[in-house]
């Protein structure tokens, strides 16, 4: 009951002022510290000069209740949940008016939003979907660049799983709830966290963020691809595009990669027991054994460079210079990588270019690591000679001053 | 003076003898320390020291508008012949993770096949994951002969 | 007449053309007389003798290494490498070079405490202690020149570092800094500076020195503890007996910087990249490393005055009161402040190791 005094006091008080929001002022003094006015001054909004009256109508000047809030003179309230987006949506979706601020902005998002699975279910009234805030918080919205914004890159899986890793709250919609868990074991997430490559991709990158919805079958390959591009295209020549595209289970890369765990791959994945060919290759198929015959290149090359690296590493140990010959296995490297690729075309001619080109770097360095050791070898050889030859030259002179020294005493005792 | 026999005396003897093999060992020591300063002052055949410059072929080896990968000291540079006579190089390195880059005709861009990432001809980053432009290089036509430099 | 007899007559022959001509015979006659204290002390007269050898050393490997290096900034790192990894024994040269630079400047600490523990800087060795001390300074400037040549990561940044702290030299500091690096920060210009420092100005120098000192020695004859009288004092012929002995010990350092260049070659490093952030754990050579971690430790501010300049004014003090050594030892009465000067002397090597120690495990 104290607070219509309150409230009428300060108004008062500060209606000497010239420029001050009303609405600000009279709701951080009621909220004693919690709530809208308080958190607003992150908000970029307000950064860039607009405040509570520009979404929320009204009358900022004015710090009499009855004509700041009312709602004849197109104060808005507080919308309803299903009214949300549109009400973002009024300035947002306007490309006049977000021309005056931000004119490289884009103005779709209210018009992706209504595709996605969130909207299509918030416009048939169910409220517990997304909507526009829960992603980008309210009254404190902060840039997408900026790092405590709940959509910066490295947040947005975190915020997605607010709900989707939440078991109770997917239930009714029979959505799984595991992909937060499986997304943060993935290289992608290693990629962000520990490399800081902000370009790697999240929840978003890949299911669209306002038209957020899983990609089709189909189209899986091609998301994958607008960053693994050659992969994608090898992969649509080979056998398996007709083939996963009409089997069930995920389709397109997602089959053999999985598509939120996806962790690094490897050779096991080709052949061995825990081969991901098998399930449809009997053992014995030649399918199979083009799986297992490129798995051993691969397994081969592999070999062949950590030797020469190893070899290298140990020349360097003793100080011998190699880093000509560390740079060529960068090439081996590189060739390794293009032998990985290779193998999405599932036709081993066209793995055997790389492969051949990468032995020969892991040959060539691995002599080059050898000479070098040999080189050691030799210098540590010479220097045993040296300090033997010197060792004798020592002693000869140790021998010449013996004589020297016991000749003058003989000449000494002669002379006495 | 008194003469020793060195017939009669085989202590004598074997004194020259380890004098000699003595004196022997003093002189190979001498030589060990002067064959590899012989050998140090013979100057290498590769004379250059490091890489400023690199020879990257004839005028007429490339088309305008395509490029090739040179080797410029250990490191992959990239050569584009623009049109009939501009030339530019950069470092083939991607900023990105460290693949090597291509240039591409049709689109008249450098691209990087790891992660999709594209550079203009500025050496700029037009699109995709890498966070730094390219290291541009210096092209100088001599005659014939294209040569690439560190920019300086 | 017998081939022996023959081949002397003509080697005599030869000697006097020679001496009628250079008068080589009073040099062989001086050196004659010279003569080596034999005392429990006598092993430390080989040390002045291996700073020499030393030296000699540094000449003769230098040389060969100024038949490839390239002093300039885009050159210098590269042709470092090339003589590691081209030139036929250059790796070799080039790691003894390093080491002996070390050995040389341990060497020559050795040779000065051994003389002040001895008492060897008295009258009348005032001037030969003086050109002595001022040696080891040109030793240690010959050591800070040589480092930044190899233009790579570690002496770039320790040249930076070092020619800071000179530039904290109340007054002259900045003049100094700016004299020392060519310009306002270490370049291509410091590069050519320390390269002009280390073949020409600081060789001509230290030669001209190093002839008046060993002058001078011989002049004086070797000193002797003072403990002992004259009468009961045997002595040794220099020519050829402790000659023939000290080219035994020459022999031996020449085995250790082998063995040294061999199993412990120099490292190459990286090139220097001025824009990259220093290398953590920066610090100079051993030989500045004890007066660089007093630096450290020293607070930023004591009282009002910054404690790199307390420092700098600490270290000055202390090497000006080390340089007259001679003069205030000896009082004006004739006493000695023998006792004085030895703590001084105990004191510094023990600051000097114990520092040193510190430098490197912290």
């Amino acid at each position: 009951m104290r607070a219509p005094f309150v409230l009428f006091a300060l108004c008062w008080s500060l209606s000497g002022a010239a420029g001050p929001d009303s609405c600000i002022a009279c709701h951080s003094a009621i909220e004693e510290g919690k709530g809208p006015a308080s958190i607003i001054k992150n908000d970029i909004h307000i950064s860039h000069g607009l405040s509570c009256a520009d979404c929320h109508g009204g009358d900022r000047t004015s710090e009499d209740p009855e004509v700041s809030m009312n709602k004849a003179k197109g104060f808005k309230g507080r919308p309803a949940r299903t009214e949300i987006p549109k009400f973002c949506g009024a300035c947002h979706s306007n490309p006049d008016y977000m021309r005056k601020f931000a004119p490289r902005e884009r103005v779709d998002q209210l018009e992706l939003y209504q595709t996605s699975v969130h909207g299509k279910r918030l416009a048939s009234g169910d409220i517990k979907v997304a909507t526009c805030i829960d992603c980008h918080s309210v009254h404190d919205i902060r840039a997408v660049k900026d790092s405590m914004s709940p959509v910066h890159p490295l947040r947005v899986a975190d915020t997605c799983s607010h709900c989707h890793s939440d078991k109770e709250r997917m239930a009714q919609y029979k959505i799984p709830t595991n992909q937060y868990a499986e997304y943060r074991t993935s290289v992608h997430w290693q990629a962000m966290t520990k490399r800081g490559d902000l370009s790697a991709p999240s929840c978003a990158s890949c299911h669209g963020n306002h038209g957020a919805k899983p990609p089709q079958v189909e189209s899986i390959s091609e998301v994958c691809g607008t960053c693994h591009v050659l992969f994608e295209q090898l992969y649509n020549r080979s056998p398996h595009q007709a083939v996963f595209s009409t089997a069930g289970g995920g389709g397109g890369c997602v089959v053999c990669h999985s598509n939120h765990g996806i962790h690094t791959p490897d050779t096991g994945m080709l052949a061995g027991p825990s081969s991901i060919c098998a399930p449809c290759h009997d053992a014995g198929s030649p399918q199979s054994n083009t799986a297992v015959q490129m798995a051993g290149w691969i397994n081969g090359l592999d070999s062949a460079i950590k030797h020469s690296e190893t070899v290298l590493a140990e020349a360097e140990k003793s100080g011998m210079e190699i880093s000509e010959a560390q740079v060529r296995l960068l090439d081996g490297r590189e060739n390794l990588v293009k032998a990985r690729l290779a193998l999405h075309a599932m036709q081993p001619e066209q793995m055997r270019i790389p492969i051949d080109a990468g032995m020969t770097v892991a040959r060539e360095t691995l002599q080059a690591g050898q000479a070098a050791l040999r080189e050691r070898d030799f210098r540590r050889y010479g220097l045993g000679v040296s300090v033997i030859l010197i060792a004798i030259a020592i002693l000869a002179i140790r021998g010449l001053i013996r004589r020297i020294e016991s000749n003058s005493d003989t000449a000494q005792d002669s002379a006495d | 003076m008194q003469m020793t026999d060195p017939l009669e005396n085989p202590s004598q003897d074997r004194r020259t003898a380890i004098s000699w093999l003595l004196g022997g060992g003093v002189a190979a020591s001498l030589a060990s320390f002067f064959y590899p300063v012989a050998r140090f002052l013979n100057p290498p055949k590769v004379s250059e020291v490091s890489v400023n410059e690199v020879d990257a072929g004839k005028v007429q080896d490339l088309k305008p508008n395509s490029g090739k990968i040179v080797k410029f000291g250990n490191k992959p540079a990239l050569l584009v012949r623009v049109n009939d006579t501009e030339w530019k190089a950069f470092s083939a390195v991607c900023t990105h993770l460290n693949c090597t880059v291509q240039y591409q005709e049709a689109r008249r861009e450098i691209w990087c096949a790891c992660h999709n990432g594209t550079y203009d001809l500025e050496g700029r980053v037009t699109s995709g994951p890498p966070p730094k432009p390219l290291e541009e290089l210096a092209v100088k036509i001599r005659g014939e002969e294209v040569v690439i430099s560190k920019k300086v | 007449m017998p081939a022996t007899e023959l081949k002397n007559k003509t080697l005599d022959k030869t000697l006097d053309w020679l001496d009628e001509r250079t008068g080589w015979r009073m040099v062989r006659d001086l050196m004659d007389h010279k003569v080596v204290p034999m005392h429990a002390g006598t092993a430390w007269y080989y040390f002045g003798g291996i700073t020499l050898f030393l030296i000699g050393v540094q000449l003769f490997t230098g040389i060969l290494l100024l038949l490839y290096y390239r002093p300039t900034v885009a050159e210098a790192f590269d042709s470092v490498r090339f003589i590691m990894t081209r030139v036929d024994f250059g790796w070799l040269i080039r790691s003894i070079h390093s080491w002996s630079a070390n050995l040389l400047i341990l060497s020559a600490f050795i040779h000065m405490f051994s003389v002040v523990f001895t008492r060897a800087y008295r009258r009348p060795r005032e001037l030969t202690w003086l050109s002595g001390i001022i040696l080891l300074a040109l030793m240690l400037g010959f050591g800070f020149s040589g480092y930044l040549l190899p233009w790579n990561q570690i002496s770039y940044f320790a040249t930076k570092v070092g020619t800071d702290v000179a530039g904290t030299t109340p007054g002259v500091g900045p003049l100094i800094a700016r004299f020392l690096r060519g310009g306002e920060d270490v370049g291509a210009a410091t590069l050519t500076r320390f390269f002009d420092f280390h073949v020409i100005i600081l060789p001509l120098i230290a030669f001209g020195l190093i002839g008046l000192h060993l002058a001078l020695v011989q002049k004086h004859g070797m000193s002797t503890p003072s403990g002992i009288p004259a009468q009961k004092l045997s002595h040794m012929k220099f020519f050829p007996n402790f000659f023939l002995r000290e080219l035994m010990v020459w022999y031996g350092v020449l085995a250790v910087l082998g063995t040294l260049a061999a199993i412990f070659p120099w490292e190459l490093g990286e090139k220097a990249d001025p824009f990259a952030s220093a290398p953590a754990g920066i610090r100079p050579e051993w030989y500045f490393l004890a007066e660089f971690y007093t630096l450290k430790l020293i607070p930023s501010h004591v009282w009002i005055i910054e404690g790199e300049l307390l420092g700098l004014l600490g270290f000055g003090t202390g090497a000006v009161v080390w340089v007259l050594l001679p003069f205030w030892e000896m009082k004006a009465n004739g006493e000695r402040r023998t006792r004085l000067a030895t703590g001084m002397g105990v004191f510094l090597v023990c600051y000097l190791v114990t520092f040193t120690i510190l430098g490197y495990v912290k």
